[in-house]
């Protein structure tokens, strides 16, 4: 279950951008992660909103876009859609695939709440 | 509470070394928390949209409700790594193994495919011309640890008790209480688990990754992001192979297909077949890295 300390690095993460920007409460997450990143999307929501208990960012939603996995053909450049590492070049059959795409875990935004008055 | 010392580090991983059995250091994450992406000096830049700061058409609706919103909400762009905490750690152990000349691996396998015992059986064979030290990793007990202390180099085990792999800041914490010589090389074993620990970097120079003949051949496909991380796979127990149904040439395949760089060794760990191959292999990177 990397998932829960993944995502208690992400509150970690987002928690301390928040403070430094002045924010009191953190109302939206934004994550990137690609389908070959190796981590389960909806496994991930569910620990976020255990780890986001009692901090900044608890109630925050969390948005998890997931971007295809593209890979390129070492032989003949092509570049297709793959669903897993052992992609096979859909034009020339190479297996020397290398993936482009579909790897991204990142925090990309969040939305903070500031202080009234 | 720890049972051991009755401090409040629970949770968390713990230092153990073999025949010291008051000895045990809990790795607080707590203490790692404020290495902030700005410690080495690069100011991260945050894109304040100004456009989006008060778009925020909800919070004019609540009548009498919570107005904590009333200063207004605002997106701030990140595109930080989520890894990132764990791998500018791990570039920090990296750099400490080059200055030091120290060739460190990271091996990782599931439970039970013989990762000590191929430790057991390598670490002698190198010894006399290398020095060696060992970190363990496993969720419980100093049995690994045990093994390693018995051939007399540096060992220290890291017990993660809930954690499913080692990271960056475990080895950190491992490497400082751990004495390493210079020019020496370095064995990380993983918590034996094919899945989580393939996206952790230590600061390794190369992931080792071990499967035996006594799982299937298809376990590169149903695991691929271990064999994909992967900078060299090891096949153990090649022994059994007379036993088992086991085809070798596509089990290689089948790890070819998910990572054409993979390096592969067939070894018994039992036997001590295929030993030299690799002990060949090993001592020329130890050269050359």
């Amino acid at each position: 279950m990397h998932e829960m300390s993944i995502a208690m690095s992400i509150v970690d993460a987002v928690v301390a951008n928040a403070e430094k920007e002045g924010g009191v409460r953190i109302s939206g997450v934004e994550l990137l992660v690609g389908k070959l990143a190796g981590i389960e999307a909806e496994s991930l929501k569910f620990c976020f909103s255990a780890a986001t208990k009692g901090t900044l960012a608890e109630g925050a939603a969390l948005v998890i876009e997931e971007p295809e996995g593209i890979g390129e053909c070492g032989e003949c450049g092509m570049r297709f859609p793959v669903t897993f590492y052992y992609a096979e070049c859909p034009k020339c059959r190479s297996l020397r695939i290398t993936i482009v795409s579909g790897e991204e875990f990142k925090i990309q935004s969040i939305t903070i709440e500031e202080e009234g008055e | 509470m720890c049972d051991t010392c009755g401090c409040s580090g629970d949770g968390g991983a713990v230092l153990r070394k073999p025949g010291e059995s008051d000895y045990h250091v809990h790795v607080n994450p707590g203490a790692e928390k404020h290495l902030h992406p700005h410690a080495d000096g690069e100011h991260r830049d945050h894109d304040h949209f100004p456009e989006e700061h008060h778009d925020c058409d909800y919070m004019h609706d609540h009548d009498g409700g919570h107005h904590y919103h009333e200063g207004g909400s605002r997106k701030i762009v990140l595109e930080q790594d989520v890894l990132q905490q764990n791998n500018l750690l791990a570039e920090r152990n990296r750099g400490y193994f080059e200055a030091r000349n120290i060739f460190a691996l990271n091996f990782l396998s599931s439970p039970g495919s013989g990762k000590t015992s191929l430790l057991e059986k390598i670490i002698p064979l190198l010894q006399q011309r290398i020095p060696v030290a060992v970190i363990e990793g496993d969720q419980q007990t100093t049995n690994d640890a045990d093994r390693i202390h018995a051939l007399g180099v540096p060992v220290i085990q890291i017990n993660t008790g809930s954690g499913c792999h080692l990271d960056a800041l475990m080895v950190n914490r491992a490497v400082k209480e751990l004495d390493i010589r210079d020019n020496s090389l370095l064995c990380i074993e993983n918590v034996g688990n094919l899945v989580c620990p393939a996206l952790f970097d230590l600061g390794e120079a190369l992931k080792v990754v071990i499967i035996s003949v006594t799982e299937g051949d298809d376990k590169p496909l149903k695991y691929p992001t271990m064999f994909h991380e992967a900078d060299l796979c090891i096949l153990n127990k090649i022994d059994l192979l007379p036993y088992v149904e086991f085809d070798v040439a596509k089990c290689r395949e089948n790890a070819m297909r998910v990572n054409h760089h993979l390096e592969w060794f067939e070894v018994s760990a039992t036997t001590g077949e295929g030993l030299a191959q690799w002990q060949q292999w090993l001592e020329k990177r130890l050269l050359h890295h």
